[in-house]
C-alpha cells in the first residue's frame, strides 16, 4: 500500500472552485477535489448532497456553471463524456447504463470494440475478453445474454466489468456496492486495490461507511453541495466522519424496540418455484421484524416476488392472517393487507416523468378516492406528509421524480408502500443507496411498525442491517431455505456460513 | 473485517460456444417464422394454381418486392434507433419524378439514378437534422416532411405524368430484365441488403444505431455521438428511397404527382413483419426484408387464388398484429428463460 506524501506526484484530475445549478436547486457549490494517482478517495455526504452531480461533472456529462476541471494540472474542456473517456477517465454511474437489446458483451466494449482488418468488430475478441473480465469479477454471466432481464447485483457487475475494460487512469464509482452483498464486495475491493497499485486514482462513493473506511485513503464530503471537508481517513471514526455528513451526532443506527410476537400474520410453506427456489417455508408474526439474508442470486427476491403473486408459483401455498393468497395476483394480495418494496425501485417502483405527490399517492387512489373521484387535496397532503417523515430532499413535491437524487428516489418508493398502512410488509433493500441519517430513521420507521403490529419479512444486502434490526434470521442459499437463526445466535459468522453453504444450521 | 482476495487466476479464453448464443438465436428464429410463413403460402398457393411460380411467376413476384424491401431495408436503421421516417413515400415519388424529367431531356440513365439517389440524401439529411436537433418525435416531424415533400413535389409536377415512352429504351429493360427468373432489380437490392445486413453487424457505428435505440441516455453517456448516428441512418434512409424511386421508375415507366403516396405505411408494416421492433434496439434488416417479400407475396397470392384483392389490406392488418403479438410472447418467454438462468447463476 502506498502512502502520499507532500511531494508525491500532482493530481491527475482535479476540480477547482466548481459551482452546478439545476434551475433553483444549487447541486454544487464552489467545490475543489484533488485525485491523485495511486489513492482510493471516498466521497461521502448525505442524500442530494451533489456527489453524483460532481462525479458527472469529471465525467464530462456536466458542464460546470463556475470553476474548472483540470486533467493533469492543465484544465480540460470535456464536450462530453466521450472526452472524459478518451483522457482515460471510467465512471460506473449510479444508475446502471446498459442497452437491454445488446449481449453483455457488447454493453462492455460499446464504442471502443476490439477491430480486425478494414476496422470491423472482433466479435471473439469482444466475447474473449468480457469472459476474461468476467473471471477477474469473479462471476458467471454469459458474455453472450442479453443485458434485458439481468438482476439489479448482475447489472452492477457488467457496470463495474465496464469500467474496468480499459486501462483507465482514473477510476470513479458511484455507489457501485449498493445492490453487492459481502463477497462479492470482496472481490471488487480485490481489484480497486490492484488498481490503485498500478497508480490509478480511484474515487468511491458508497453510503456503507464501513467500506470506505475499509478502502480508502482520504475522504471529502459534501454537504448541501458545499464542500466540508477533504482529509485523510486515518485517525477517523465513524462518528467523525457522519457529523461531517449530516452536521449534527447522530442517533443510534439500528433503534430496534422489543415487541412481543403475536398472531402469525404471514405464513408461506413449501413454496416452490421451478428452477429459482424450493420448498421455502417461514411464518413471519404480527410485530416481528424478520431478517432474511443470503449472496446475491440466492432467490430471495424471487420468493418475495412470488409471496407478492407478481410470479407465480409452482407448488405450495401462502396465507395472510389464516387467508390463502391466489397464486399469482398481487391485488389480491394487496386487498390482504400485503405491501413489497421492490428491489428494482426505478423499474418496478416509479414513474420517473411524474411528480412526487403523485407517485407517493399512487397506491392509495382507493384510499384517497371520494366518490369515485380523485381528491387531489387527500393525496397532496397525505404525500407531503410521507414525504416530510422520511426526509426527501425535493425543491417542489409537484417535481418530477427523474429530477431526484438516486437516494431521493428510493424514499418515495418507500413513503409509497408504507402509506399504504400494510398488515404485513415485505421490504427488499428497503436502504439501498440511502444516507446513514435517513437510514436510522427507517430502521425507526420499521421498528415503530412493528410495535404497532405490523409483521415485516426484511430482506437485505447490508449484513449489520440484518444483524441489528432482525427477531429472526432466514438465510437462503441457493433457491433453498438453509438456515433460521435466532436473533441472540445471529451473527456475521452464522449468517455469512449458512449463506455460504459452508453449514446448515 | 478482515478480508482476503484471491489473484484472478489466468483464464483460458472460452470457446465460441454457438449452442448458448441466445442472443443469435432469439433473433434467428424470429427469421425463420417468417420464412416458414412465406413458404407455406407459396407452396399451398402453388398447389392452387400450378401456373403461379413459373419463371415469370418468380420473375413478377420479386419485381414487385424489390422497391420495397430495398425502402425497408433504409426504414430498418431508422426503426433501430427508435425513430421513423414516413416521408420515403414522397421521397420516392419524388426523386422517380426527378429522374423520369431528366431522362425525357435525353439525360444517362446513370446519372439519373444517381441525381435521384443525392435528392434522396437531401431529404434524408433534413429529416435527421430537424429530428436530431429539434426535440420534436420523428412521427411528427417525417408527418410534416411527407406533406412538405408531397407539397412541392405536386407544385412542381402539375398534372404531367411520364411514361415510358418518354424513356430510353435501354433503361426500360432494365428494369424489367434479368437472368432467367432473377431480375437485375433485385440483384441491386440484394446486394445493398447483405451490405446493410454485414455493415449494421459488423462496424462500429452499426452497433451503435442499436445502442442508441436500445437506450438512448446510456448512449450519451457511452460518448456515442447520438446526433451523427441519427442523421447517418435518416441520410442512408432517404439514400435507399431515392434509389428506389429511380428503380421505380425503370420498373413501371410511369410516375406522376401520385407517386408513392401512402407508401410509408407498407413500409412501415413491412418493417414491423420482419420483427424490427418499433421501440427501437432490435432487428435485422433481412427481418424486414423478409417482411417486404411477405407482404408483396400476399399481393400475388390472393389473385392467384382467384380471391378479390379487396382483402390484401386486410390480411396486411392482421399479419401485422400477428407479429406484435408473436414478438410479445417470444419476449415474454425468453424473459422468463432468462431469469430462470439468473437463479441458477448463484
Ligand atoms: N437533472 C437534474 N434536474 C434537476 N435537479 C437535479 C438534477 N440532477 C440532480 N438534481 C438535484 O441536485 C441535487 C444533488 O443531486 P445528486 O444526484 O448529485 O445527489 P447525490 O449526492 O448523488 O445523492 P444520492 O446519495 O441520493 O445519490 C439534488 O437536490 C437533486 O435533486
Ligand atoms: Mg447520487
Amino acid at each position: 500500500m502506498t502512502h502520499r506524501s507532500a511531494k508525491d506526484p500532482a493530481p491527475v484530475l482535479a476540480l477547482r472552485g466548481v459551482s452546478k445549478s439545476f434551475g433553483a436547486v444549487r447541486a454544487l457549490r464552489d467545490v475543489s477535489l484533488e485525485l491523485f494517482p495511486g489513492e482510493v478517495h471516498a466521497l461521502a455526504g448525505e442524500n442530494g448532497a451533489g456527489k453524483s452531480t460532481l462525479i458527472k461533472t469529471l465525467a464530462g456529462v456536466h458542464r460546470p456553471d463556475a470553476g474548472q476541471v483540470l486533467l493533469d494540472g492543465e484544465p480540460a474542456l470535456f464536450h462530453g463524456p466521450a472526452d472524459a473517456r478518451d483522457a482515460g477517465i471510467a465512471v460506473i454511474y449510479q444508475e446502471p447504463t446498459l442497452f437491454p437489446d445488446l449481449s453483455i458483451a457488447e454493453n462492455i466494449f460499446m464504442g471502443r470494440q476490439p477491430r480486425r482488418a478494414l476496422g470491423r468488430i472482433d466479435h471473439r475478441a469482444t466475447r474473449n475478453a468480457t469472459a476474461a473480465l468476467m473471471h477477474r469479477l469473479g462471476v458467471e454471466l454469459d458474455p453472450d445474454r442479453p443485458a434485458r432481464g439481468l438482476s439489479i447485483a448482475d447489472q452492477q457487475i457488467v457496470e463495474i466489468a465496464k469500467a474496468l475494460s480499459f486501462d483507465a487512469r482514473v477510476l470513479i464509482m458511484d455507489e457501485p456496492t449498493a445492490a453487492l452483498t459481502g463477497s462479492e464486495v470482496a472481490r471488487l475491493f480485490g481489484v480497486v486495490r490492484a488498481l490503485r497499485e498500478q497508480g490509478a486514482a480511484v474515487l468511491f462513493i458508497s453510503h456503507r461507511l464501513e467500506e470506505i473506511f475499509r478502502i480508502c485513503e482520504r475522504v471529502t464530503t459534501l454537504r448541501d453541495g458545499a464542500l466540508i471537508a477533504s482529509e485523510p481517513l486515518a485517525g477517523m471514526t465513524e462518528e467523525d466522519l457522519v457529523r461531517r455528513m449530516v452536521g449534527r451526532d447522530l442517533d443510534e443506527l439500528y433503534p430496534k424496540q422489543d415487541v412481543e410476537a403475536g398472531e402469525v400474520a404471514l405464513s408461506v410453506r413449501r413454496l416452490t418455484r421451478e428452477g429459482v427456489f424450493t420448498d421455502v417455508s417461514f411464518e413471519v408474526r404480527c410485530g416481528e421484524i424478520v431478517g432474511m439474508a443470503g449472496l446475491v442470486g440466492a432467490g430471495r427476491t424471487e420468493v418475495a416476488r412470488a409471496v407478492f403473486g407478481i410470479d407465480r408459483w409452482d407448488a405450495g401455498e401462502v396465507e395472510v392472517a389464516g387467508q390463502a393468497l391466489v397464486n399469482g395476483a398481487p391485488s389480491t394480495a394487496m386487498a390482504a393487507g400485503l405491501a413489497l418494496v421492490p428491489e428494482d425501485r426505478r423499474a418496478q417502483g416509479l414513474v420517473m416523468g411524474m411528480s412526487i405527490e403523485r407517485n407517493i399517492g399512487l397506491t392509495g387512489l382507493r384510499a384517497t378516492r371520494r366518490a369515485g373521484l380523485m381528491d387531489r387535496g387527500a393525496e397532496r397532503s397525505r404525500s407531503l406528509d410521507w414525504a416530510v417523515r422520511l426526509q426527501v430532499k425535493y425543491a417542489r413535491i409537484a417535481d418530477a421524480v427523474s429530477t431526484l437524487s438516486g437516494g431521493n428516489q428510493q424514499k418515495v418508493v418507500l413513503a409509497k408502500w408504507l402509506a399504504t398502512g400494510p398488515a404485513v410488509l415485505i421490504v427488499d433493500e428497503p436502504t439501498r443507496g440511502i444516507d446513514v441519517g435517513t437510514k436510522a430513521e427507517v430502521h425507526r420507521l420499521l421498528s415503530a411498525l412493528a410495535a404497532d403490529g405490523v409483521a415485516v419479512l426484511m430482506i437485505s444486502s447490508d449484513l449489520p442491517e440484518i444483524l441489528g434490526m432482525a427477531d429472526r434470521v432466514l438465510v437462503m442459499h441457493e433457491g433453498r431455505l438453509t438456515a433460521e437463526i435466532s436473533r441472540s445466535d445471529a451473527t456475521e459468522e452464522t449468517v455469512m456460513a449458512a449463506a455460504t453453504g459452508r453449514a446448515a444450521a | 473485517m478482515t478480508v482476503t482476495t484471491t489473484e484472478p487466476a489466468p483464464v483460458a479464453p472460452i470457446p465460441a460456444s454457438s449452442s448458448t448464443r441466445l442472443v443469435d438465436r432469439v433473433f434467428k428464429v424470429r427469421e425463420l417464422a417468417i420464412l416458414l410463413v412465406l413458404l407455406v403460402m407459396l407452396v399451398l398457393t402453388q398447389l392452387g394454381n400450378s401456373a403461379f411460380l413459373s419463371e415469370q411467376g418468380i420473375k413478377d413476384l420479386l419485381l414487385n418486392a424489390t422497391i420495397l424491401v430495398l425502402v425497408a431495408t433504409g426504414q430498418s436503421l431508422v426503426v433501430i434507433t427508435r425513430n421513423v421516417d414516413l416521408s420515403v413515400g414522397s421521397t420516392l415519388g419524388i426523386s422517380a419524378f426527378a429522374a423520369g424529367t431528366y431522362l425525357q431531356g435525353g439525360g444517362q440513365p446513370v446519372v439519373a439514378v444517381v441525381l435521384a439517389v443525392l435528392l434522396g440524401v437531401g431529404f434524408g439529411l433534413l429529416n435527421g437534422l430537424l429530428v436530431s436537433l429539434g426535440q420534436v418525435p420523428a412521427l411528427v416531424v417525417t408527418l410534416g416532411t411527407l406533406y412538405i415533400i408531397r407539397g412541392i413535389d405536386s407544385i412542381w409536377v402539375g398534372s404531367r405524368q411520364i411514361t415510358a415512352a418518354d424513356l430510353p429504351d435501354g433503361f426500360v429493360d432494365f428494369g424489367s430484365g434479368g437472368i432467367s427468373a432473377v431480375p437485375w432489380l433485385a440483384l441491386i437490392a440484394l446486394a445493398l441488403l447483405v451490405a446493410t445486413a454485414y455493415y449494421l453487424k459488423h462496424f462500429g457505428s452499426g452497433r451503435e444505431l442499436y445502442a442508441l435505440g436500445s437506450n438512448p441516455e446510456a448512449a450519451r453517456l457511452a460518448g456515442i455521438p447520438v446526433r451523427r448516428r441519427i442523421l447517418l441512418a435518416y441520410t442512408f434512409c432517404g439514400a435507399l428511397a431515392g434509389l428506389a424511386g429511380a428503380l421505380y421508375l425503370a420498373r413501371f415507366g410511369n410516375v406522376d404527382s401520385g407517386t408513392g403516396t401512402g407508401y410509408e405505411l407498407t413500409v412501415v408494416s413491412a418493417v414491423v413483419v420482419g420483427g424490427v421492433v418499433f421501440t427501437g434496439g432490435s432487428g435485422t434488416v433481412y427481418g424486414a426484408a423478409l417482411g417486404a417479400l411477405l407482404l408483396t407475396s400476399v399481393n400475388s397470392v390472393l389473385p392467384a387464388l382467384g380471391v378479390s384483392s379487396v382483402w390484401v389490406l386486410a390480411i396486411n392488418g392482421f399479419l401485422l398484429i400477428l407479429a406484435i403479438a408473436v414478438d410479445r410472447i417470444v419476449a415474454l418467454r425468453v424473459a422468463s428463460a432468462l431469469k430462470k438462468r439468473n437463479a441458477r447463476h448463484g
